[in-house]
C-alpha cells in the first residue's frame, strides 16, 4: 500500500473506462445497436407478384433477386406460394428465386417478399474478375453509322464515364444530327442498342433494372438502367438523362442477369412489385442482424428469453452499486445497511415507486412495533431475527390480502421484498432506537430510502435499462467508476456542513 | 444551512473520512492487527505485556451456560461495567454503580433487576453489539473510580481521554464528558463534551458539544477552559506505548484517570473519529504529514511522547 502502486492502478482504471466505452461504440456502429431507446428505422417492404397461367405442364418459374443492392441491405427474404416447392438458388453470379410444381392449370399467383434497410455504406458492386466487352458484330449500313456516333462520343469525352454520357446524349432524336441516330434507333430496342454500342466501343455495359421505392405503391413496374464498368466497379446511368449514379429511392432489382422471370410452362406471365414503407425499432434490427453478425457472441441477444430477462434484471445492479457509492463516499448520507438501499430498489423495480414505499415503510414500521414485544421476551438473537422473519412474512401476506381485499392490486407487490434483509433492517433500527434515539432511526432510515429512491429512479430509466442490457461493456466502466471512487479522499458533502464550526479558526 | 469551502478546510488541515481511510487507516493498520483493536480482551491481555494497566478483569463471559455464573459473581460486587469484547463506539456497554436490594442501579439511575443484565449478557453472546454480527464474548470489568478532579466536568459517566497516536506519535488528544445528552456515555455523537487538550501541556483548548463550540458543561456548568490533565508526560507516553504492542501505525487510544490506579486503558480504536479536530479547533494533517516527513523515528515512547510534546504544543 504505497504511493507507487497508484500509477498502474489509475491506467488500469482508463483502460477499463476506455475498453467499455470503445467496446460499445464499435458495437454500435457494427451492430447498429441504437445508443438511445425507441429509435426507429424504415424499411422497405418489397412484394413481387408473379403471375402466369398454368396450361397443365409441369413448372418451373424463376425470379431474379437481389444479391448486392448499392443502398440497400436485405434484412429478411419470404416466399409464399402455396403447393410450389422454392429455393433460392446462385446461378453465375445471380440470385434467383425458383418456384417448381406439377401439373399446374389455370391461373397462378406466386409472392416473393423482401425487407430492405436503407444504408449508404451498402457495399457496392465490385466483381471478383474484371468483366470483358462483349464482342458485337454490326450489319450495313448500321455498323457505319455507330462508327461514325461512336467516334463523335469519342472525341467529346475522356473516361468510360464522360464516354457512356456523351453517347447518350448524341443517341437523343431532338439531337441535331438526327441522321445517323434515326437510322439505328428505328429498328431495335434502345436500350440494347445503347448497350451494344458501348461494349462495340470496349467499355463492358449491361443492363439493370430498378425500383422506385414509394410508400404504399401496387402494380410497379420496373425501371430500365444502364450500367457500365469503369475498370473498378458497375456505374449506373438514366440511359434516357445521362444522369449518373443512382437516385437514393430506387432500388436495383436485377443486374447482371440476362432475365428477370423465366416461366417454363406457363403462359402469359408478368411480375409486379407493390412496396410498403415499414419502421421497425433499430434495437430489433440490430438484434435480427446480430444472428448473422461475427459480433454477435458479444450479445445477450441470443439467450433464450427467459435468461434474457434475468440478465435483465442482474445488469441494473450495478447502477444501484454504484449509485450508493457515490452517495456514500461524495455525498456521504448515513444508510442503514450498505447495500440494503440497492436490495429495496431492486424490488422498487418490481413494484413501481410509490406502492413500493408505501409497502416498505408500512411493513418496517409494523416490524418494529412486533419488535417492541419481542426484545421483552428476552429471546437469543438468531431466534429473535428468526421469529423477526417470520412476522415479516405474516406482515406481508397480511398486507397482500388487506390490499386485495380493499381492491388495490398494488397490495400483492409486497412479497418482491427481500424478507431477510426487511427483517435484518428492522432488528437493526430496533436496536438504533434503543441505543441512539429515534432520532438517529429517522436520519438512517430517511437516508436509506432517499438513495433507495435515487437509485431505483436511475435502474428505472429507460435510458439505463437500455443500456445496460445492449451494451453490457458499459458495466466495465461503471467498474473504474466505482474503483476511482474507491480512491476520493476529498471532502464528503455531508462534513462541508458537519466541518463548518471550523470557520471560527480559519 | 451553513457550509465552509473545502478550500478553507483544506487550509485548516481537515482530515476528512474518506481522506482518513484511504491515506490513513488502511495503509498504516495492518489488517492482521485489528483483531488486538478490535476484542478487548485481547487488547488487555497484550498491552499488558508492554506494562500498560487497564481495569481489572473480573470475569469473562464466553457461553449461553455462564451467565447464571454471572449472577454468583455479581452478588457481592458493587460496581462493574459489562462490555462486548468486539463492541464499538462504546455500543452495548452497561454500567452498573450500586445496588439496591436485588436491583442493579445504571449510571443513569435507573434501576434495573438482574434479568436485565442477563438479557444483555446474552445479546452481547449472540453478537448483537459485534462490529460484523459475529458471536462474541461478555467482560466484566471493575468498575473505574474517577479521579475527582476531572469526575465533577462530568455528568455521571467516567471521563476519558482519547489520543490519536500516529506511527508512535501522539498527535492530537481530547478530553470527553460525559453528559445528560450522550445518556453517561463518552461518545462524541451521542452528545458528549469534547474538550481539546494540548499536546504539549495538558491543558484544555476549545470545547465542542453535537459539532458546536461552548464554553460551559451544558448539565454541570463549569468552565471548560482551565481544565489541566495531571501526569500528562506518562498518559502520553502509556498511549505511545500501544504503539508497539499492537503495530497498528493510526489509531485512537482511550484512556482515563482512575483515582486508585492511576492512568488506565479503556479500550483502543483503529478507526478513531474526526471529531477530535473539532474540539482541537484544528486540522490533523499537518501533524500527520510532520510525523510522515520525519526523517528518523524515535525509538522509545519516552522519546515519542517528549517529540510530540515539544512539537505539537499549542501556543495561545
Amino acid at each position: 500500500m504505497t504511493t507507487r502502486s497508484r500509477m498502474p492502478f489509475f491506467a488500469a482504471i482508463v483502460l477499463l473506462i476506455v475498453a467499455g466505452i470503445s467496446i460499445a461504440t464499435w458495437r454500435h456502429v457494427e451492430l447498429g445497436i441504437p445508443w438511445l431507446t425507441g429509435e426507429q428505422q424504415p424499411v422497405w417492404m418489397v412484394e413481387a407478384r408473379i403471375n402466369f397461367d398454368g396450361n397443365g405442364e409441369p413448372v418451373l418459374a424463376s425470379l431474379n433477386i437481389p444479391e448486392q443492392s448499392p443502398g440497400f441491405r436485405i434484412l429478411s427474404e419470404q416466399a409464399a406460394s402455396p403447393g410450389y416447392g422454392f429455393s433460392v438458388v446462385d446461378k453465375s453470379g445471380s440470385r434467383r428465386a425458383e418456384w417448381s410444381k406439377r401439373d399446374v392449370i389455370g391461373e397462378q399467383t406466386l409472392y416473393f417478399k423482401s425487407q430492405f434497410i436503407p444504408d449508404p455504406n451498402a457495399n457496392r458492386d465490385t466483381p471478383r474478375r474484371a468483366p470483358r466487352p462483349i464482342a458485337v458484330f454490326w450489319e450495313e449500313p448500321q455498323a457505319t453509322a455507330v462508327q461514325e456516333i461512336l467516334q463523335q462520343a469519342e472525341e467529346r469525352s475522356s473516361t468510360p464515364e464522360s464516354m457512356t454520357r456523351e453517347l447518350i446524349r448524341l443517341m437523343q432524336p431532338e439531337d441535331n444530327q438526327a441522321q445517323n441516330t434515326t437510322l439505328l434507333v428505328a429498328g431495335t430496342n434502345y436500350l440494347d442498342l445503347l448497350v451494344r454500342m458501348l461494349n462495340h466501343a470496349g467499355i463492358p455495359a449491361r443492363t439493370a433494372d430498378g425500383l422506385k421505392l414509394e410508400d404504399a405503391r401496387r402494380r410497379q413496374a420496373l425501371t430500365p438502367y444502364l450500367q457500365i464498368f469503369n475498370g473498378e466497379e458497375w456505374l449506373t446511368f438514366d440511359p434516357k438523362t445521362a444522369e449518373q449514379g443512382l437516385p437514393e429511392d430506387v432500388l436495383l432489382w436485377r443486374q447482371g442477369a440476362e432475365s428477370l422471370l423465366d416461366v417454363v410452362g406457363g403462359d402469359g406471365s408478368d411480375v409486379s412489385f407493390s412496396i410498403l414503407r415499414q419502421t421497425i425499432p433499430a434495437l430489433q434490427l440490430a438484434a435480427m442482424q446480430s444472428e448473422e453478425n461475427g459480433l454477435g457472441f458479444l450479445s445477450l441477444y441470443q439467450l433464450p428469453i427467459e435468461e434474457q430477462s434475468m440478465f435483465r434484471m442482474l445488469l441494473l445492479l450495478p447502477l444501484g452499486a454504484l449509485m450508493v457509492a457515490f452517495m456514500r463516499i461524495v455525498i456521504g448520507i448515513r444508510t442503514s445497511g450498505t447495500f440494503m438501499p440497492v436490495l429495496i430498489a431492486v424490488a422498487f423495480v418490481q413494484t413501481t415507486l410509490v406502492p413500493g414505499l408505501i409497502a416498505f415503510t408500512s411493513v418496517v414500521a409494523i416490524g418494529l412495533l412486533m419488535r417492541g414485544y419481542l426484545s421483552s421476551l428476552n429471546l437469543l438473537l438468531v431466534s429473535r431475527i428468526s421469529a423477526l422473519i417470520i412476522l415479516v412474512i405474516f406482515i406481508t401476506a397480511g398486507l397482500s390480502i388487506a390490499g386485495y381485499h380493499m381492491g388495490f392490486n398494488t397490495g400483492m407487490t409486497v412479497t418482491f421484498f427481500p424478507m431477510v434483509i426487511i427483517a435484518w433492517t428492522i432488528e437493526r433500527m430496533s436496536i438504533l432506537w434503543e441505543e441512539e434515539g429515534a432520532h438517529e432511526v429517522f436520519v438512517q432510515g430517511a437516508g436509506s430510502l432517499f438513495v433507495a429512491v435515487i437509485a431505483f429512479l436511475v435502474m428505472d430509466a429507460p435510458l439505463s435499462r437500455h443500456l445496460t442490457f445492449n451494451f453490457p461493456e458499459l458495466h466495465f466502466v461503471v467498474l473504474g467508476l466505482i474503483l476511482l471512487m474507491g480512491q476520493y479522499t476529498g471532502y464528503k458533502l455531508s462534513e462541508l456542513r458537519r466541518f463548518t464550526p471550523m470557520k471560527v479558526y480559519d | 444551512m451553513d457550509w465552509i469551502s473545502p478550500r478553507a478546510l483544506t487550509r485548516l488541515g481537515m482530515l476528512n473520512m474518506n481522506r482518513r481511510n484511504v491515506d490513513y487507516i488502511s495503509r498504516y493498520n495492518e489488517r492482521t492487527s485489528y483483531p488486538l483493536v478490535d476484542n478487548k480482551l485481547k487488547t488487555k491481555l497484550v498491552v499488558a505485556e508492554y506494562g500498560v494497566k487497564t481495569p481489572k478483569l473480573l470475569q469473562v463471559v464466553r457461553q449461553q451456560h455462564e451467565i447464571p455464573h454471572f449472577r454468583d459473581m455479581a452478588e457481592d460486587l458493587s460496581g462493574f461495567a459489562i462490555k462486548p469484547a468486539k463492541g464499538s463506539g462504546g455500543k452495548g456497554i452497561t454500567v452498573i454503580t450500586g445496588r439496591d436490594e436485588d436491583e442493579f442501579i445504571k449510571a443513569s439511575g435507573v434501576r434495573v433487576p438482574a434479568a436485565f443484565l442477563e438479557r444483555h449478557l446474552s445479546n452481547i453472546l449472540a453478537g448483537l453489539y459485534s462490529l460484523a454480527g459475529t458471536p462474541d464474548v461478555a467482560i466484566v470489568e471493575s468498575l473505574v473510580q474517577s479521579v475527582p478532579d476531572l469526575a465533577k466536568y462530568s455528568f455521571q459517566g467516567v471521563p476519558d481521554i482519547r489520543i490519536i497516536i500516529f506511527q508512535g506519535y501522539p498527535v492530537m488528544a481530547m478530553l470527553r464528558l460525559a453528559t445528560k445528552a450522550s445518556d453517561g456515555k463518552a461518545n462524541l455523537h451521542q452528545g458528549a463534551v469534547g474538550v481539546g487538550l494540548d499536546i504539549g501541556t495538558g491543558q484544555s483548548l476549545n470545547s465542542v458539544q453535537f459539532n458546536r463550540p461552548i464554553t460551559l458543561h451544558p448539565d454541570t456548568g463549569l468552565a471548560l477552559e482551565n481544565i489541566n490533565i495531571a501526569d500528562w508526560e506518562e498518559m502520553l507516553i502509556m498511549a505511545s506505548r500501544c504503539y508497539e504492542a499492537t503495530g497498528l501505525g493510526y489509531m485512537g487510544v482511550d484512556l482515563v484517570v482512575d483515582a486508585n490506579e492511576g492512568p488506565l486503558l479503556l479500550e483502543l480504536n483503529a478507526r478513531p473519529g474526526l471529531a477530535i479536530q473539532m474540539a482541537n479547533g484544528r486540522g490533523l494533517l499537518p501533524r500527520l504529514n510532520a510525523i510522515e516527513n520525519l526523517k528518523k523515528h524515535h525509538f522509545t515512547p519516552e522519546a515519542r511522547a517528549r517529540y510530540a510534546m515539544e512539537v505539537f504544543a499549542s501556543r495561545r
